[in-house]
C-alpha cells in the first residue's frame, strides 16, 4: 500500500520530529501540536488541490491570490450581514469553481500554457482583492460574533482542530477519486501521455478542465478556513506565496512537474513535513528570516536524495 | 570481433558472436527483435562492455571499445531516431559541436565556412538540397542523408545504419540504397540492420543472421535470399503470409462518402470496408493515408463528407463516439499514441474500457486485473506479469498490448496504421493471424501499410492512395507490387 517514496518521507518526518522534540520538548506540548495540526489542515487542503493540477501535467500559480480574493469576499459578505455564513460559503465555492473552469477552458480549449494562464490569474485576483477592499484590511467589526461559523471552522473536537478534520475528510474523498476512480486513472493517463489518452477515447479536455475546477474549488474551501483563522485579511499580503507551499508539498510528496505522477498520501506527508520544518525554525530559535531558506534546502536535499536512490535502484 | 559474449543479469544477450568487416563492404545484419543486434551494436559503439571476446580494430586487439576509441576508429551510427536539430540548418547539424570559428577569443561561428565545407559531403551523397537549407523543411529521407553526411565529416570508415528505411517510401528507399552503394564505392563499410529483407537481398555483400544471441548463419552474396534468411532468423520455414478468409465478405461496415480532410482539401475519398475483409490501404508516405485514418477515427474533423459505421453516420471529430460504435484505431506511433509507456500493461489494456471494470465511477481492481490477464493470455503477451510497465516490453509485445486494449471491447471496424513497423518476424506473423481471426468473426479491417510485402501478403483487396485520393482498387487476383506502385505514383488514372 505505502510506496517507497512515501515511506522515506514518513521516516524523515519522524526523524526530524524526534530531533526537534529532544532539543525542545515544547514541540510535543498539546498547544504546539494543536497549532501545528491546524496549520497542516489549512495548508493541506490547497496542497491536495494543487496535486490534481500537477498530476494533469499543469500548474496552478494563482492559489495565494484566490485565497486572498475569496477570503475578502467571504469576510465582507458575512461581516456586512449581506448573506448568512452558509450562503456566503456557497457563493465563494461557486466563485472558486468558476475560476477553475476559466483556467481549464483557457488551457484545454485555447491551448494556452498553464503557467501563463495561472500567472495572469495570480496578478488579476490579487489586484481584484485589493480593489475590492480599496486596499483596506477586511475584518469582522468589533464585537461581531458568528458562533456557529467560528465553531465549524476554527473549533476543536477533543483538542483536534476542525481544520485538520476537514482536511482529513477531504483527503479521504480525494484519495478515492485520485487512486480508485475512473476519473483518477484518466487524470494520470492525461498527465503521462495526453496523446495516448486521446487515442483511447478519453475526453482529455474535460479531464484537464475538471482538474482545475477541483483545484480552485478546494482552494475556495481553504480560503474560508484561512479567513476564519486569521479573521482579518490585508489583501496585499494575505496568502502570499501559498501556491509555492502547495507546489513544494506536492513535489516533496512525489508529484512530478512533468505530470502523471504523485499520490495523495505523499502530498499529505509533504504538507506535514513543511509545517514541522516551520515549527522547527520557531522552536529551535533559528531566526525566522531563515524560514524559507530552511524549507528550500530541505526540499532540495529531499529531491536529490530521491534521485540518487531511484538511480541506484534502476542502475 | 571474435568470440564476443555479453551477459546481463539473468540473460545471455550475446554468445560467442564473431563479425568482421573490411573496407567497402556492405554487411546485412538481420535477426528478430531480441536476437542481440542492438547489444552487438552497443559494443561496437563503446557503450556496452563485452563480458568476453576481443575486438580487433585496424590490427589492434582490444578487450573493449570506449565511445571515444570507437569514434576515433571511424565507426559512426545512423540511428532509427535521428539526432538532429530541427531549428538549425543542414550545415550546422553536420558540424554540431565542431563548428569552424572566427573572431579569435569571441568565438563566433563561421557560418559561411561551415556551409562551404558541408557542401562536398552532401554532393558525395548525391543530396538534392544544400547546406544552408533549414533542417525542418527536409523530408525524413533527406534528414537521414544529413546524418550520414555528419558521419562522413567525422571521417567514418564504418557506418552502421539501424532500420534506416523503416519510415521511407519506396523511392526514398531506392535512393538510400544508392547512397549505400556510393559509400561502398568510396571504400566505406556499411552495416545495415533491417527487418526488410528485400533490401538486404539487394544491397548486402554478406549477411550475418543472429538468433537468440548467437550467430546462426553467415551468408555470402550468392546465398542471400529472403526465404533463407527467414529460415535462419526463426529457425523454421515460415508459411506464406496470406491466410484466405473463411468466407466471402459481407456488406459494407465502414463507408466513407466524399470525405475531405484539411490535409488535402482539394481531394475527396470514397471508400468502403466490408465485414470479414482485410482492405489494404497502400500509397506513398504523404499520400494522406494517416490523415484519412485520423479523420475517420475522429481525431481531426473532416472538412466535409460522411463516415458511416453500419449504415449509421458517425458524429465527426470524436474518438469517443467512434469507439462507442466499435471503430478502433491502432496508431502508427505506438509509443506516443498507442500506449502510456509508464503505465503497467494492465492499465494500458483497460484504458479504453475502464467503465466495464468500474461501478459508480470507482474501479473494481479485481475485475480490471481479470480482464487484463484474459487479454494477455489470449494475445500471448510475453511479460512476467500484467503489472510491469509497457515501456519494458519489446516492440511486438507493445503492439499486442495496444491490440489487447481494443480486443477487450467489441471491435466492428479496426484500422491498423503500419501494424508491424519495427516488429520482429515472429510477432508480425502473430499479428497477421489475429487480423484474419478478427475478420473471420465479421470485423472489417482497414490496414494502412508501406511495407509492400505486407500489403500484398495480407490484404484481400487493396486501395491505393495518391495525393489525397483513392487512385485505384485492386482485387486479390490482380495484386502485384507493380500494379500498386503504378497507382501509388499516379501513373495510371483511376
Amino acid at each position: 500500500m505505502i510506496g517507497r517514496k512515501d515511506l522515506g518521507l514518513l521516516i524523515l518526518i519522524i526523524v526530524v520530529g524526534t530531533v526537534v522534540a529532544i532539543i525542545n520538548p515544547r514541540f510535543l506540548s498539546p498547544i504546539n501540536l494543536a497549532n501545528t495540526a491546524n496549520l497542516i489542515g489549512l495548508f493541506g487542503i490547497f496542497a491536495v488541490a494543487q496535486a490534481f493540477v500537477i498530476i494533469s501535467g499543469g500548474i496552478e500559480l494563482s492559489v495565494g491570490s484566490i485565497i486572498a480574493l475569496l477570503g475578502v469576499i467571504f469576510v465582507d459578505l458575512v461581516a456586512g450581514g449581506t448573506l448568512s455564513p452558509g450562503m456566503a460559503a456557497i457563493v465563494v465555492l461557486v466563485l472558486g469553481c468558476i475560476m477553475g473552469l476559466a483556467h481549464g477552458l483557457l488551457i484545454a480549449k485555447m491551448g494556452l500554457q498553464p503557467f501563463v494562464v495561472t500567472l495572469c490569474g495570480l496578478l488579476i485576483y490579487r489586484g481584484a482583492a485589493r480593489y475590492y477592499t480599496e486596499d483596506a484590511t477586511a475584518g469582522f467589526p468589533f464585537g461581531a460574533s458568528f458562533p456557529m461559523l467560528e465553531w465549524l471552522t476554527a473549533g476543536r473536537f477533543y483538542g483536534v482542530p476542525h481544520s485538520l478534520i476537514a482536511f482529513l475528510a477531504i483527503t479521504a474523498v480525494m484519495g478515492l477519486v485520485l487512486h480508485r476512480s475512473v476519473f483518477g486513472r484518466y487524470l494520470f493517463a492525461v498527465g503521462k501521455n495526453e496523446e495516448a489518452a486521446r487515442y483511447s477515447g478519453i475526453n482529455t479536455d474535460r479531464i484537464v478542465i475538471a482538474a482545475y475546477v477541483i483545484c480552485c474549488g478546494l482552494t475556495a474551501v481553504a480560503a474560508i478556513f484561512i479567513a476564519m483563522y486569521t479573521r482579518s485579511i490585508s489583501p496585499s499580503s494575505h496568502g502570499n506565496f501559498y501556491e509555492l507551499y502547495a507546489i513544494a508539498a506536492a513535489v516533496l510528496g512525489g508529484c512530478s512537474l512533468r505530470g502523471g505522477e504523485g499520490s495523495i498520501l505523499g502530498v499529505v506527508l509533504g504538507t506535514v513535513l513543511l509545517q514541522v520544518l516551520q515549527n522547527l525554525v520557531n522552536l529551535l530559535g533559528i531566526p525566522s528570516s531563515l524560514n524559507f531558506a530552511v524549507m528550500g534546502s530541505v526540499i532540495l536535499i529531499g529531491v536529490i536524495a530521491d534521485r540518487q536512490f531511484s538511480h541506484r535502484k534502476t542502475g | 570481433m571474435t568470440g564476443i559474449s555479453k551477459s546481463y543479469p539473468g540473460v545471455r544477450a550475446l554468445d560467442d558472436v564473431g563479425l568482421s568487416v573490411s573496407p567497402g563492404e556492405v554487411i546485412g545484419l538481420v535477426g528478430e527483435n531480441g536476437a542481440g543486434k542492438s547489444t552487438l551494436m552497443k559494443i561496437l559503439g563503446g557503450v556496452a562492455e563485452p563480458s568476453a571476446g576481443t575486438i580487433v580494430l585496424d590490427g589492434e586487439p582490444l578487450a573493449r571499445l570506449t565511445v571515444a576509441r570507437s569514434m576515433a576508429g571511424g565507426i559512426a551510427f545512423v540511428h532509427q531516431e535521428l539526432n538532429l536539430f530541427e531549428n538549425l540548418t543542414v550545415g550546422a547539424n553536420i558540424f554540431i559541436g565542431r563548428e569552424p570559428l572566427r573572431g579569435g577569443l569571441l568565438r563566433f561561428v563561421d557560418d559561411s565556412e561551415l556551409h562551404r565545407s558541408a557542401q562536398p559531403l552532401l554532393a558525395q551523397l548525391g543530396a538534392d538540397f544544400d547546406a544552408t537549407t533549414p533542417l525542418a523543411t527536409l523530408s525524413l529521407a533527406q534528414k537521414q542523408l544529413v546524418e550520414i553526411a555528419k558521419a562522413l565529416s567525422l571521417k567514418a570508415r564504418l557506418v552502421i545504419m539501424d532500420e534506416p528505411t523503416s519510415s521511407l517510401t519506396s523511392t526514398e528507399t531506392e535512393r538510400l540504397l544508392a547512397t549505400v552503394a556510393r559509400l561502398r564505392a568510396d571504400g566505406v563499410a556499411v552495416i545495415l540492420i533491417t527487418h526488410r529483407l528485400a533490401e538486404v537481398e539487394r544491397a548486402a555483400d554478406r549477411v550475418v543472421v543472429l538468433r537468440d544471441g548467437r550467430c546462426v548463419a553467415a551468408l555470402d552474396r550468392s546465398e542471400i535470399q529472403a526465404a533463407t534468411m527467414i529460415r535462419h532468423m526463426i529457425g523454421r520455414d515460415l508459411k506464406t503470409l496470406y491466410r484466405p478468409p473463411a468466407g466471402p465478405p459481407g456488406e459494407a461496415i465502414l463507408d466513407l462518402a466524399a470525405v475531405r480532410t484539411a490535409y488535402r482539401p482539394d481531394q475527396s475519398v470514397d471508400l468502403s470496408v466490408r465485414r470479414g475483409e482485410i482492405l489494404g490501404l497502400a500509397g506513398l508516405v504523404g499520400s494522406g493515408r494517416t490523415e484519412l485514418a485520423r479523420a475517420v477515427f475522429g481525431l481531426d474533423a473532416p472538412l466535409s463528407g460522411t463516415i458511416r459505421v453500419d449504415d449509421r453516420p458517425l458524429p465527426p471529430a470524436s474518438p469517443t463516439a467512434a469507439i462507442a460504435r466499435g471503430l478502433y484505431l491502432v496508431p502508427e506511433d505506438r509509443k506516443r499514441c498507442g500506449l502510456v509507456l509508464d503505465f503497467p500493461i494492465r492499465s494500458n489494456v483497460t484504458l479504453a474500457s475502464l467503465g466495464a471494470s468500474a461501478r459508480r465511477g470507482l474501479i473494481d481492481t479485481a475485475a480490471e486485473d481479470r480482464q487484463a490477464r484474459i487479454q494477455r493470455d489470449r494475445l500471448d503477451i510475453r511479460a512476467p506479469d500484467v503489472t510491469v510497465t509497457a515501456a519494458s516490453l519489446s516492440g511486438g509485445n507493445q503492439q499486442k498490448v495496444v491490440l489487447a486494449k481494443w480486443l477487450s471491447m467489441r471491435p466492428r471496424v479496426l484500422i491498423f496504421d503500419e501494424p508491424t513497423r519495427g516488429i520482429d518476424v515472429g510477432a508480425k506473423n502473430e499479428i497477421y493471424r489475429l487480423m484474419r481471426e478478427l475478420s473471420d468473426h465479421g470485423v472489417g479491417i482497414l490496414m494502412i501499410s508501406s511495407d509492400m510485402e505486407e500489403v500484398i501478403g495480407v490484404s484481400d483487396r487493396v486501395a491505393v492512395m495518391h495525393e489525397g485520393r483513392i487512385a485505384g482498387l485492386l482485387e486479390r487476383v490482380t495484386l502485384s507490387e507493380q500494379a500498386i506502385m503504378s497507382l501509388a505514383v499516379g501513373r495510371l488514372a483511376a
